[in-house]
């Protein structure tokens, strides 16, 4: 199914340094507290990894379609 | 300078002294991290620095080195470098390369001289003069020889320097206090009226 987005499944563990970093960063810059700033980095890693998939879940919709 | 109440704030029960607001921002610019060591916040500066200058260095290296650079040519203007100066110093041999190439070009042909050679074995140095869309140039090698990781690395390193710009806030005035969803659950709103 990703052949057909013309994307090597490969690409997509590009994002995964980027969610881990993105979520630390978010989570450290709005609390102090350490256990504070993991559960805030896992609850951003899980709403980008949502919404990437909902992203996902509609090309391959639009893909279907056409 | 001994805290006062303009620098001490307390967040999460624990009271942290912001010191020299300023000067805290500037070092968290120049390097991520270095602004909440001189604040005495160890654990988030070792974790900013490595989760940024992780993020920087890996799209540095996807790029094959070429992501970075300074240049305001018509044809090649690099607005991406903006946003990747975000992480100060780590960007800054892209300034001086950029410098270096406009002191060798002519703005009217757009073409740059054939005495110029960049610094440092071209390290961030911008690609040479003119970038025409119909004609092969570096920028176009750039694509051909790393493909989808020059793209990559673009924007891991302009998502580094963003990222930093959130840390710099962070050193300046603390964390922010609004989560980014802006959810508040059953428990926290219970939790604020009891408190009212």
């Amino acid at each position: 199914m990703l052949a057909t987005l013309s994307i090597s499944p490969s690409y997509l563990l590009y994002f995964v340094p980027l969610v881990i970093s993105i979520a630390l960063v978010f989570g450290a810059t709005r609390h102090e507290d350490n256990a504070l700033i993991l559960k805030h980095a896992l609850g951003t890693a899980r709403w980008i990894a949502g919404f990437m998939a909902i992203i996902l879940f509609a090309l391959f919709v639009i893909e279907w379609m056409v | 300078m001994p805290p006062d109440e303009l620098t001490l704030i307390e967040v999460d029960g624990i009271e942290i002294d912001l010191r020299n607001r300023v000067l805290a921002a500037f070092l968290a610019w120049l390097v991520p991290g270095l602004g909440h060591y001189y604040q005495g916040r160890t654990t988030k500066a070792g974790l900013f620095c490595v989760c940024i200058l992780t993020t920087w260095v890996l799209g540095f290296a996807l790029g094959g080195g070429h992501v970075v650079y300074a240049s305001r040519f018509p044809g090649d203007f690099r607005w991406h470098y903006v946003l990747q100066s975000g992480v100060g110093a780590a960007a800054l041999p892209a300034l001086i390369q950029g410098k270096r190439m406009n002191d060798y070009t002519d703005y009217r042909t757009g073409r740059t001289r054939e005495s110029y050679r960049p610094l440092w074995g071209g390290f961030m140095a911008p690609p040479t003069r003119p970038v025409l869309d119909d004609q092969a140039d570096d920028v176009s090698a750039w694509y051909a020889r790393h493909g989808a990781g020059y793209e990559m690395g673009t924007w891991y390193t302009v998502i580094a320097g963003l990222l930093n710009i959130l840390v710099i806030y962070d050193a300046y005035g603390g964390p922010l206090a609004v989560p980014i969803s802006g959810k508040r659950n059953k428990d926290d709103e219970e939790e604020a009226i009891a408190e009212a």
